[in-house]
């Protein structure tokens, strides 16, 4: 295919079999969120969280990652939006249901935790957790341990604007830019200007939240996370530059939040948000990447994979009472106090 | 005999030389200072960090995740508190993800009181680090015994919070630590930074050996048959001077532990002593209600009641917002010799 797409800036473009792998993946990844709804919504897990309306900035993020375990690697500190940029690395649909039906077979936390709360070592994608901030000053750590390694991974931290007020992001401001001891982290801010209910304006004073970076020297990006070309471009230069400088860089990408902050919010649809998908559609039908038919043939096949995904999981064993105590320590060593 | 400071510094030493250390920090951990008890003077993986508790222990597990040995500082463990949700974290880490990470960290911090610290230098921590279930915590007695537990926390797969009495910094131990010089002057000498400049200043390590002293296992200091006193960090010394006493004077026998784990604890040796002397008494420094020792207390009487004479009894900090900083506010807020020895007495008294 010869067909290319440019970006806003007319600067760079990219091939139409990229753009058909990002749409694919955005697919991909929407109808898997779509359906963990539906998992929810049928009584069949007890809470959802997840990304939909963010395809576009994190299949970009998972696409351009360096994968791989140990600190020559790029390391993740997702939140729990992070699904897009597992999907583009490799997670298939049957763990992350395994993940949100707390199966035994579950990869990530055996059962132990809410939807899009991965973890992945062999990707270096670290446990997400649900405070919303802690990632920002565990990241530090990581990328300390990368800072004087002679390979090029990097530290990759993600997070939402609301998450941004909390002083974890300011820490990692503050430790990832002092002067001569500079660490390589890619810091993100996924702004989708609303932190559960309350508005961006009701806490935010800051036009945009990357220019905090700036205070601290740091080289900063907004960018519009809806735009799958645009995330990509702007993400490779901005993974290019942690990698190569070593140094920091704060990335704000403007996203959607389609369904609501989770599950106890309804998880509905809110139109009021921009689909990036629908958007990115209209696009490459217009060049003629794509076709209506060759669309709906990739929601398909998603679909098709994802109802086989749940039939397959739900028949998995939950986790035993009895293993309870397990990992509390490493290594099998017990945990319960009454057997000391 | 080293003292506390110097037992700790020598620990790390070992551990950046021996047990794969790779980074220690934390606020004035580094040169020029080498902490504020002079625990961390001279060591080549030592630096400064940025004064934010929160990044400190946020870099610590992060550390961890990637496998690199650290060991992390709070200053002070009053200003821990801020840290808490990130303390929990650490616990829940290796638990939350079925074992597929570890943090092999330790976390330092001074607590307690006698230094006459005032309301921001004198907390404890040990009953709040007791509910931290994934860590474990211990607080040692002795600089010997310092050096050995911090070697075993600095090897260990799991996050060790390694309390300090601050009290006890600058008591030298009784034995000395294998490998360290005959006096005290030759080991200052060697290993104590120099006042002034002292940017061309470098330590000179004695030729140290590998101790350990096992996480999980109590120690019994001196044996009795009357009652048993457990107690850990600064409170354990006074019990042993108290016992002393009264075991010379011929009032009582009494069996003195030192649980040195607060958390996984050594029950079996608790529980043997209980079986012996049936009474028992334990003793700490923090706060008296919530108490890690009415969890002692608990299990003692819920355990083994039927073989108990006497209720079993805790003796701990006043339940006040702060020690005072004068002399007597300090010394009613928190367990000293008299008050242990009155505990002693009337507890022996008692008959079930």
């Amino acid at each position: 295919m010869s067909q290319k797409l440019t970006d806003s800036s007319k600067t760079s473009s990219l091939s139409s079999e990229l753009l058909v792998k990002i749409h694919d993946l955005m697919v991909k990844s929407r109808v898997l969120e779509e359906r963990l709804i539906k998992i929810y919504k049928t009584g069949e897990a007890y809470f959802w969280i997840g990304a939909p309306g963010e395809e576009a900035f994190g299949v970009a993020l998972g696409l351009l990652a360096n994968k791989g375990q140990g600190v020559e690697y790029d390391y993740f500190h997702l939140h729990y939006r992070g699904t897009p940029t597992l999907v583009a690395m490799g997670l298939t649909m049957e763990d992350s249901i395994r993940l949100i039906m707390n199966k035994e077979t579950d990869p990530c936390t055996g059962g132990r935790n809410f939807s899009n709360h991965y973890c992945f070592p062999e990707w270096n994608v670290v446990p997400v957790t649900s405070p919303i901030e802690v990632q920002y000053t565990v990241a530090i750590g990581t990328a300390l341990a990368q800072k004087n390694n002679p390979k090029l991974g990097i530290t990759v931290v993600t997070g939402g604007d609301a998450g941004s007020a909390e002083g974890d992001f300011a820490s990692s401001l503050i430790w990832a830019s002092r002067p001569g001891n500079e660490l390589p982290m890619l810091l993100t801010v996924q702004n989708n200007r609303v932190g559960i209910s309350t508005a961006y304006e009701d806490q935010h004073g800051e036009e945009y939240i990357a220019d905090r970076g700036k205070a601290f020297r740091m080289k900063t990006m907004v960018i519009n996370g809806l735009d799958p070309v645009e995330s990509y471009l702007k993400l490779k230069e901005a993974y290019e530059y942690v990698r190569i400088e070593r140094k920091p860089l704060l990335l704000e990408a403007r996203v959607s939040r389609l369904y609501g902050h989770s599950s106890a919010s309804g998880a509905n649809f809110e139109d009021s948000f921009s689909d990036p998908l629908q958007t990115f559609e209209k696009t490459l039908m217009k060049h003629s990447i794509l076709s209506e038919a060759e669309i709906k043939n990739i929601y398909k096949k998603y679909e098709d994979e994802s109802w086989e995904a749940v039939e397959k999981v739900r028949s998995e064993k939950p986790p035993r009472a009895e293993t309870v105590w397990d990992h509390t320590y490493a290594q099998g060593e017990n945990a319960d106090w009454r057997k000391f | 005999m080293a003292n506390m400071a110097q037992s700790i510094r020598m620990a790390l030493h070992y551990g950046e030389t021996h047990l794969g250390v790779k980074e220690i920090f934390g606020q004035d951990v580094g040169p020029p200072m080498g902490g504020v008890f002079t625990a961390t003077q001279g060591l080549k993986t030592a630096w400064n960090t940025p004064l934010d508790e929160r990044g400190i222990v946020g870099a610590a597990i992060g550390l961890g995740l990637t496998g690199t040995r650290c060991v992390a500082e709070i200053q002070f463990c009053d200003y821990i508190f801020n840290t808490i949700d990130l303390l929990k974290l650490a616990g829940n880490t290796s638990w939350s993800c079925s074992g597929l990470y570890h943090l092999p960290i330790v976390l330092m911090t001074p607590v307690g009181a006698g230094i006459r610290g005032s309301i921001y230098h004198s907390h404890s921590f040990d009953a709040l680090a007791s509910r931290l279930p994934g860590w474990k915590v211990v607080m040692p007695s002795t600089p010997l015994e310092t050096y050995g537990m911090l070697l075993s926390a600095i090897e260990d797969p799991n996050p060790v919070l390694f309390l300090v009495p601050k009290a006890l910094m600058r008591i030298k131990g009784e034995e000395l630590i294998p490998g360290e010089p005959g006096t005290e002057k030759e080991l200052k000498a060697m290993i104590d930074a120099p006042l002034g400049d002292r940017s061309q200043w470098t330590p000179k390590w004695p030729a140290l050996k590998d101790v350990r002293v096992p996480i999980g296992q109590a120690k019994v200091l001196q044996e009795g048959t009357d009652l048993t006193v457990v107690s850990y960090g600064r409170s354990v010394r006074m019990c042993l001077s108290e016992a002393q006493k009264l075991e010379d004077a011929g009032e009582m026998s009494a069996e003195v532990i030192d649980l040195r784990s607060i958390y996984p604890y050594d029950w079996q040796t608790v529980k043997a002593s209980i079986e012996k002397t049936r009474k028992v008494l334990f003793v700490n420094e923090d706060t008296e209600v919530t108490n890690f020792g009415e969890h002692l207390a608990y299990r003692a009487t819920r355990e083994l009641f039927y073989e108990l004479e006497a209720p079993p009894q805790v003796l701990a900090g006043l339940n006040v917002p702060g020690i005072g900083l004068h002399n007597d506010l300090e010394e009613v807020s928190v367990p000293h010799g008299p008050q242990i020895r009155a505990e002693m007495f009337q507890l022996n008294q008692l008959r079930a």
